[in-house]
């Protein structure tokens, strides 16, 4: 039984990989082992497809929704689709003061996206899985958030913008005073003071680095440990009594985890403009 | 758990639903937005407009309905006043026309009078000739004693 629930679980975890194999052919692997194994080149396919595919079906009720747009009477998606852009744009303009048209938008898609990416969780853990392997994949992870490629995507794309948008306010030569002047104090009259700049470059740097990192862990350790707890529910179904038990907790822990990753995606996008506003702070104090 | 170039394949289609939405949703839902929330601003601006118009129209409705109370007043009491006038007139006219009609009445009746005692005293006169003559039979000539029988006729 422990043997069956690890490979239960271990099966659960294993994401649908493609990549070369060990003979210099590529094609999907066949075991956890073999896709630990496919090392960089690989990639997930059923994380790419479920995002793309969420990603898409984002784009298309939100672009059905703008394009029948109108300023009268809103009908029941435009609704919907108003009270969240309503609620990003306050958001937004609230933390991101300065003028910069696509962080609104990001933000947007980030909330709405990372959502949608969440709530594959809510999805009852076998379904998927099941219909895939009658079809013949035999590895599906329905819940792309939970992989950490995915969230670390996600982070390192705001990231590069992070760097983009430091450099285009401040110039490289700002860019660089920031991680170098701070938080020590450099001046350039007292070369004693010039020792901090190895310092705090590496203070800055980490500081930097750690944005992205956390806001990719964090969206990936929430979504995983709730994945995870589903999974071990999951297990327990067996027998009358358990089952009932395990039917019980499993919509508790759904009707939380409804919570949990709406929070989350709200989090990565406030995260995504607080640091995007402090990319654009010129004078950036801290 | 393993990283590999999904990484990429995920910043990809990341860049890419970010530039839809900016490009082809953000701008259609904004505006539609605004422009609501526009008309629905002027709406309000237009309703408390309304009730300011309303408000002084009905000032205004109040002050003309006092303006044409009091001139009413002014016109029924003037018509009363024309009103006492014109009776007192018509009584002045009645009674000068009454003295006038007794007046000329009496003096008709003065007349009659006169002209039935002028008739009267032609009757007795002659009467009294008739009579005398009768009682006197020709002893008395009628043209002798005119004057004397005018005289008794007068002093009848």
């Amino acid at each position: 039984m422990a043997e069956d629930a690890a490979g239960y679980i271990k099966h659960h975890l294993t994401n649908l990989t493609y990549g070369p194999k060990p003979d210099g052919s590529w094609g999907f692997a066949e075991n956890a082992e073999e896709a630990a194994n496919m090392g960089f080149w690989a990639f997930h396919v059923d994380s790419i497809f479920w995002s793309v595919v969420l990603g898409v079906l984002f784009c298309l009720l939100f672009r059905l929704a703008a394009r029948k747009a109108t300023a009268g009477v809103p009908g029941g998606l435009q609704n919907a689709v108003e009270m969240i852009v309503d609620f990003i744009d306050d958001t937004t303009s609230s933390i991101f003061q300065h003028t910069n048209s696509l962080i609104a938008p990001m933000a947007l898609t980030i909330f709405v996206w990372v959502f949608l990416l969440n709530l594959m969780d809510l999805v009852p853990v076998d379904w998927i899985p099941w219909v895939a392997g009658e079809i013949g994949i035999h590895y599906m992870k329905v819940v792309p958030s939970t992989d950490p490629n995915v969230t670390l995507g996600l982070a390192f794309s705001v990231f590069v913008l992070i760097i983009f948008f430091s450099i285009k306010q401040k110039g490289i030569g700002g860019f660089v005073q920031e991680l170098t002047c701070h938080p020590f104090t450099v001046r350039l009259r007292s070369p004693v003071t010039w020792i901090f700049i190895p310092v705090n470059l590496i203070l800055e740097t980490v500081t930097l680095i750690a944005k992205p990192v956390s806001l990719g862990l964090r969206l990936f350790g929430n979504l995983y440990a709730g994945e995870m707890i589903f999974i071990l529910i999951a297990l327990m179904y067996g027998g009358i009594v358990l089952s009932f038990a395990a039917g019980v907790l499993q919509w508790a822990w759904a009707v939380f985890h409804v919570l949990v990753i709406t929070l989350q995606a709200f989090i990565f996008a406030v995260l995504t403009v607080v640091y995007l506003a402090q990319a654009h702070d010129v004078s950036d104090e801290h | 758990m393993n990283m590999n170039i999904t990484i990429l394949g995920q910043s990809i289609a990341f860049v890419v639903f970010v530039i839809f939405c900016w490009r082809f949703i953000w701008p259609f839902l904004i505006r539609a937005m605004r422009e609501r929330q526009q008309t629905i601003a002027d709406g309000l601006e237009a309703a408390s407009k309304a009730q300011r118009d309303l408000e002084h129209a009905e000032a205004r409705a109040e002050e003309i309905l006092n303006e044409a109370r009091a001139e009413a007043r002014t016109i029924v009491d003037d018509a009363r006043g024309q009103a006492a006038q014109m009776v007192d007139n018509a009584r002045s006219d009645a009674e000068s026309e009454r003295e006038r009609i007794l007046k000329a009445a009496q003096a008709d009746v003065a007349q009659e009078v006169n002209r039935a005692k002028e008739t009267l005293r032609s009757e007795v006169a002659s009467l009294a000739v008739i009579g005398a003559e009768r009682i006197l039979e020709a002893s008395i000539d009628r043209d002798r004693h005119e004057a004397l029988l005018d005289q008794v006729a007068a002093e009848l």
